[in-house]
């Protein structure tokens, strides 16, 4: 066996002290040669480790030996398969918890960079005058409604549009893309690249409505009237506060509007574009997933002077992907660990001025297997502030459980499923992404949206349904 | 994109569109509201749904130019188009036979009232209405509310129309000259709804008004729109925009609403020097 480099081809980045204040990507690609030398590390193999690492099972060894022959045609071939969103995945999963952290490389040295040769074929695609088709099966007339257009709606979309069914998507937004398109900044996943995604889709004669807010305009039941079968993929709702003193104070946002105004609004881009969004100059984010990193981010991009963390565990607990706090870290993101906001002090005009923190502590280890951040009491100190990013979570959308009958939820107000098909309680309706599991990645809703669209092909087929079994 | 069929100068500064909305005309009811979006650029603004007929399609709204984006929707003429329109949005309000009930509304308040006042008629109540504006000249949909009245009150600020005074003062004559009030609506600025709610509690009156925070997506997934009902935080989009007026903490909403004077001010600016650079429309005749 031929030596294999420990080390991974590095990408090209911008560099820290510039991409800080522009919006444009990050990283820069691989050229074909960077890609073909990084695919030639790969084993190829017999038992792929990392296949079981990734929620959909890509086909990574097969994908990755075509790069390795510069047959990129091929390896896109492969690839969509079994994942119709590659641009999107290379750049956002978790590889380092996903395939990466299952690839066999990974125990001596470092482990291919699987996520970046995804996102290499993906764009690779996208500068050729054709693309990749899929094979669409012939008519079946057979009509499916999808709701929510974010990564679980679009991959059930696709994938019963090439089984030949008439597939309309209802989007509430004026965009598809779902947090793809509001959440997740420019800098981490140009849109230009999600836009091109579901023009894919459109193109293999998948409809969208846009603007369309099911439950308020159709209910779930009229949908039932006009189309065989239903899913639901309406993702996040309402954001979680902390509930402390001061918190509706001027200057505090969610993280869903901070970044809905910047990355579906265009805020970033005020006067040009009409929707304001406040360029503090001292901003505090709280939280520790990607959500808070993107949002401390996008607080340097406006300028500000300060952009401080605030994460009540450690930096190990973090639930971001490693790449996400690496570049927060490099571009200057201060961060304010083991520490939890306690109060705002809020100015007479209403404004933030301070936020007080308390230092915490890890105690024993809680439900979720973490060691639980407790409070030193008397530790109290402030940071002065004049924004402040909620980034704490989000309970699922209510929308389509409240106008609809017979549809069973959780006590969190997630939809019952039954995981193995996606089947909710009432007939001929599936769903599947986060408002199934709550908050969780592009991947596994894609991948559950996977599931749905196989068993909703069945029901179609057969016309079965099985009560789920509670 | 959604084609405007009509529109109507009710006063200055104050504009009536027919949009060819059939979707959403047919399924708006009183109390509800859209979001539009004049452009690519353009932000998402909510206006009330001021009326529908259903059968022809149509859903109008009335709004007020205050900033860039209402003073741009104002610049459009019949057979041009808004980008994107969404809706109906939040819940419709609770219409019953209550007894006798009052409508309150100031300003532009009035059209967005005026569908509720309907509605509140026709299930029976007897309906007394009071709108309010600074001026004679600002007097908005006099004939459409009188015939959906069973009494109606016009009042102006500075009396040019013969009746000084503000809607709180008329409401105030309505209780005193002993009617029993058993619910009362209130629509229009802020300031005002506070006034009638502080009014109301006097005398054990429910109340409910219709709130205007700041919205972003209004589909409750932003959280922009938080206001304090009763000490709890409530999001208007989704679990309003009407509330209870004697639990609303109105003068947070108030100090809300200021979030943005600085860029707001800036985008108008921006936005008066252009249309005056490009002139064309800097004489246009608007009656
Ligand atoms: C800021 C941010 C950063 C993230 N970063 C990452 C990351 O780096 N890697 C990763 O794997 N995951 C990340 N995630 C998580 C990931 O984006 C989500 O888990 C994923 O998008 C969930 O997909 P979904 O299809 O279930 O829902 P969503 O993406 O939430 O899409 C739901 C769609 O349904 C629409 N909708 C809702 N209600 C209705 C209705 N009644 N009618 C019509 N349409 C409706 C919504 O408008 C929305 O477009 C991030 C999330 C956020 C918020
Ligand atoms: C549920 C709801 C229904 C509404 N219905 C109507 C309607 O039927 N007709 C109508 O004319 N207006 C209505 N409004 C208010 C309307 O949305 C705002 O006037 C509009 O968004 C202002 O945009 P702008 O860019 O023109 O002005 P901006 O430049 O954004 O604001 C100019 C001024 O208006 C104030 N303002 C900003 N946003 C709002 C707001 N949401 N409500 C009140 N004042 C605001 C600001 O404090 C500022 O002083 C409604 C608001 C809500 C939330
Ligand atoms: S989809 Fe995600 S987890 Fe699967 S191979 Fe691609 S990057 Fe890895
Ligand atoms: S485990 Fe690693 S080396 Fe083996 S096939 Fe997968 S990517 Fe290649
Ligand atoms: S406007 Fe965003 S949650 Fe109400």
């Amino acid at each position: 066996m031929a030596k294999v480099n420990p080390r991974r081809t590095p990408m090209k980045e911008q560099l820290p002290q510039e991409r800080r204040r522009n919006f444009d990507e990050v990283p820069y690609g691989y050229t074909p040669e960077e890609a073909i030398s990084e695919a030639q590390r790969c084993l190829q193999c017999k038992k792929p480790s990392c296949v079981n690492g990734c929620p959909v099972q890509v086909d990574i060894p097969g994908f990755i030996a075509q790069i390795a022959q510069g047959a990129f045609w091929e390896a896109m071939k492969i690839m969509k398969r079994t994942n119709v969103l590659p641009a999107i995945c290379g750049r956002v999963c978790p590889q380092e918890i996903q395939c990466e952290g299952a690839c066999i490389l990974g125990k001596k040295m470092e482990p291919v960079a699987i996520g970046n040769l995804e996102r290499f074929i993906a764009d690779w695609e996208a500068m050729q005058s054709e693309c990749v088709m899929c094979e669409i099966q012939p008519a079946t007339g057979k009509k499916v409604a999808v709701i929510g257009a974010g990564p679980a709606g679009l991959t059930v979309a696709g994938d019963l549009r090439k089984l030949g069914h008439d597939v309309t998507i209802f989007e509430a937004l004026h965009k598809p893309g779902g947090v793809l398109m509001y959440g997740i900044p420019e800098f981490r996943l140009p849109k230009a690249v999600v836009e091109r995604e579901v023009n894919f889709l459109l193109s293999m004669g998948v409809r969208l409505n846009l603007n369309y807010v099911v439950g308020k305009l159709k209910t779930v039941d009229d949908l039932l009237e006009e189309f065989d079968a239903v899913f639901i993929g309406t993702g996040a709702g309402l954001p979680l506060f902390m509930n402390i003193p001061g918190e509706n104070s001027l200057g505090i946002y969610s993280a869903n509007e901070y970044l809905t105004r910047s990355n579906l609004m265009k805020a970033y881009l005020f006067p040009r574009y009409d929707t304001p969004i406040v360029r503090g100059r001292h901003v505090a984010v709280i939280g520790g997933g990607n959500v808070a990193m993107d949002a401390a981010r996008t607080a340097l991009r406006l300028g500000t002077e300060r952009s401080i963390l605030i994460y009540r565990r450690s930096r190990d607990e973090m639930p971001a992907r490693a790449a996400e706090i690496h570049h927060a870290e490099e571009e200057g993101v201060e961060f304010q660990l083991l520490t939890n906001p306690v109060r705002y002090i809020v100015k007479d005009d209403g404004w933030v001025q301070e936020v007080e923190c308390i230092r915490m502590e890890l105690g024993e280890p809680d439900a979720s297997g973490r060691r639980r951040p407790v409070p030193i009491p008397g530790s109290e100190f402030r940071i002065p502030v004049d924004t402040v990013v909620v980034a704490i979570g989000n309970s699922p959308n209510p929308l389509i459980p409240q106008t609809t009958p017979g549809l069973e939820t959780t006590r969190w107000g997630t939809i019952v499923i039954d995981p193995m098909t996606g089947r909710t309680t009432k007939k001929g309706v599936f769903a599947g992404g986060d408002i199934v599991t709550g908050a969780a990645t592009v991947i596994l809703a894609m991948g559950a949206g996977r599931v749905a669209a196989q068993s909703i092909e069945e029901y179609l087929r057969t016309g079965k349904w099985d009560e789920i079994k509670k | 994109m959604v084609k405007i069929l009509n529109k109507q100068v009710l006063a200055t500064g104050i504009k009536r569109f027919e949009l060819d909305a059939p979707e959403i005309a047919w399924r708006a009811q009183p109390g509800q509201f859209v979001v539009l979006r004049v452009n690519e650029e353009g932000e998402r603004i909510p206006l009330t749904v001021a009326d529908t007929r259903p059968e022809e399609g149509v859903l109008v709204i009335v709004f007020q130019e205050v900033g860039k984006s209402t003073a741009l929707l104002g610049t459009l003429e019949p057979g041009d188009a808004i980008m994107d329109l969404i809706g109906p949005l939040g819940k419709p309000t609770e219409i019953e036979r209550f007894g006798t009930v009052v409508c309150v509304a100031g300003g532009v308040g009035t059209p967005e009232i005026y569908p509720v006042t309907r509605a509140l008629r026709q299930a029976g109540n007897k309906v007394i209405s009071i709108i309010g504006f600074r001026n004679k000249d600002l007097i908005l949909m006099e004939e459409e509310m009188r015939r959906v009245s069973d009494e109606l009150i016009v009042a102006t600020d500075d009396g040019s129309n013969g009746n000084k005074g503000l809607v709180t003062d008329m409401l105030q004559q309505v209780i005193y000259r002993g009617e029993k009030i058993d619910r009362c609506f209130a629509v229009g600025p802020v300031i005002m709804m506070k006034m009638v709610s502080l009014l109301t509690k006097k005398y054990s009156i429910p109340t409910i008004v219709s709130l205007n925070p700041i919205m972003l997506d209004a589909t409750g997934m932003c959280g922009v729109c938080r206001v304090e009902v009763g000490g709890e935080t409530k999001f208007a989009c989704v679990d309003g925009p009407e509330f209870d007026g004697h639990k609303v903490n109105f003068d947070l909403l108030m100090a809300r609403l200021k979030t943005y004077v600085k860029e707001e001010r800036q985008a108008m600016e921006i936005f008066l020097k252009s249309r005056n650079e490009n002139c064309r429309c800097a004489n246009r005749k608007e009656k």
